[in-house]
């Protein structure tokens, strides 16, 4: 891992926003490499005062596991809604669930909260004043408890070991 | 050779097609589905899928006809896939601050449509980046 | 084939553009207008898309990514808003 330094606050947003620059370019010359490098160290020092500190990665590979395993969700979920959106006869069941957080840091919190508004069947809505707990709406559901279980299993726990532990 | 574009043409094709008809249901969800927080999942879901599936078909195009590697579309891709979720989110808590009548099979009820809200947003870490 | 799976896809995005018209037109609330006018952003992305492979040029590409970027940062604002009567306290 690159250590930041006093002229590089963010390494990885700098690499980030090289990366963007050049596939917004749509070429690798010098002068893109220039510009893009310019900008790269630019932009980090000058938002600095108000970048708020992520938690440092600890297990890279898992997160692209975790990636990895996000992707198949998606499809899976949105075949499950195409189903209950297009079937005439089916009632769907939706329920609104409380979902208790183990996760603390800000950031980690989004991430879960993205991934379940895009994976099967339910929509992050609230976070509670608390910051401990999600509220959820889903659109099909039986068992409340089950899917907290499987959320908890399938999504929180590889979180909390990349990132906290 | 020919064999190859063939291939490559059909699953063009495919994406394409599966791309609009994703769409196209995520839109029928928006304006067939009962009350807004189950109108919600169809656009948030199954429409970013849906573009997402045309600009990776696009994205095959543009690599074959240009004979390099075109990631501008991926970039467009990861952007919506990225945004999806938090203006799903920032209007949801926007439906539960005006507290929108649910419909009547929703199981449970989230204290948030009882209680006076004083102020929803102090301390919330919402899925916005923090200012 | 192309051609024909092109037709399809423009049809297909049309269709889903009329009917978030609809939902726009109709929502009881406003969320829904909201919710209507985002998802609207995201299938004229689909169609600028499938305009580029139909006129073979990259030109468009940027105007898709300026709608991406203003459709995200129009909903939220108008969805803070509506959650605190003021965008930028």
């Amino acid at each position: 891992m690159i250590r930041s330094r006093s002229w590089l606050p963010i390494p990885l947003l700098s690499v980030l926003l090289l990366i963007v620059w050049l596939l917004l370019q749509q070429s690798v010359a010098f002068g893109q490499w220039l510009l893009g490098g310019f900008l790269a160290i630019v932009i980090p020092i000058v938002i600095h005062p108000f970048w708020e500190p992520q938690p440092y990665l600890k297990r890279p590979f898992l997160l692209l596991r975790y990636y990895l395993r996000v992707l198949v969700d998606i499809v899976i979920a949105n075949l499950q809604v195409s189903r209950i959106i297009v079937d005439p006869r089916r009632r769907p069941n939706p329920a609104f669930v409380v979902y208790p957080l183990e996760l603390k840091e800000y950031f980690t919190i989004t991430i879960l909260a993205s991934t379940i508004t895009l994976t099967p069947g339910t929509v992050s809505a609230h976070l509670r004043l608390d910051g401990k707990s999600l509220l959820i709406h889903t659109l099909d559901v039986d068992d409340p408890d089950a899917l907290i279980k499987e959320i908890h299993e399938r999504y929180e726990r590889p979180l909390k070991e990349i990132f906290e532990c | 050779m020919i064999g190859f574009y063939t291939v490559m043409e059909a699953v063009i094709a495919f994406f394409l097609v599966a791309g609009g008809t994703f769409a196209l249901i995520g839109s029928l969800g928006l304006a067939r589905l009962q009350d807004f927080y189950m109108r919600l999942h169809g656009p948030s879901k199954t429409t970013t899928l849906g573009v997402g599936c045309s600009l990776i078909g696009s994205m095959i195009y543009f690599s074959l006809t240009n004979h390099t590697l075109s990631l501008q579309e991926l970039l467009i891709t990861i952007f919506l896939f990225v945004t999806a979720p938090v203006s799903a989110h920032m209007l949801a808590k926007c439906a539960l601050h005006q507290k929108l009548p649910h419909h009547d099979r929703t199981q449970g009820h989230p204290e948030e449509f009882d209680e006076e809200l004083e102020d929803p947003d102090t301390g919330t870490p919402s899925s916005t980046p923090a200012p | 084939m192309l051609d024909t799976a092109l037709w399809i896809s423009l049809i297909l995005f049309v269709a889903a553009i009329l009917l978030n018209v609809y939902r726009l037109a109709v929502g009881p609330s406003l969320p829904d207008r909201i919710l209507a006018l985002d998802t609207m952003y995201v299938n004229s992305i689909g169609l600028i898309v499938l305009f580029c492979i139909w006129l073979n040029s990259k030109t468009y590409f940027e105007a898709a990514l300026l709608i991406a970027m203003l459709g995200f940062i129009s909903t939220v604002a108008v969805s803070k808003y509506l959650l605190r009567g003021d965008i930028i306290e």
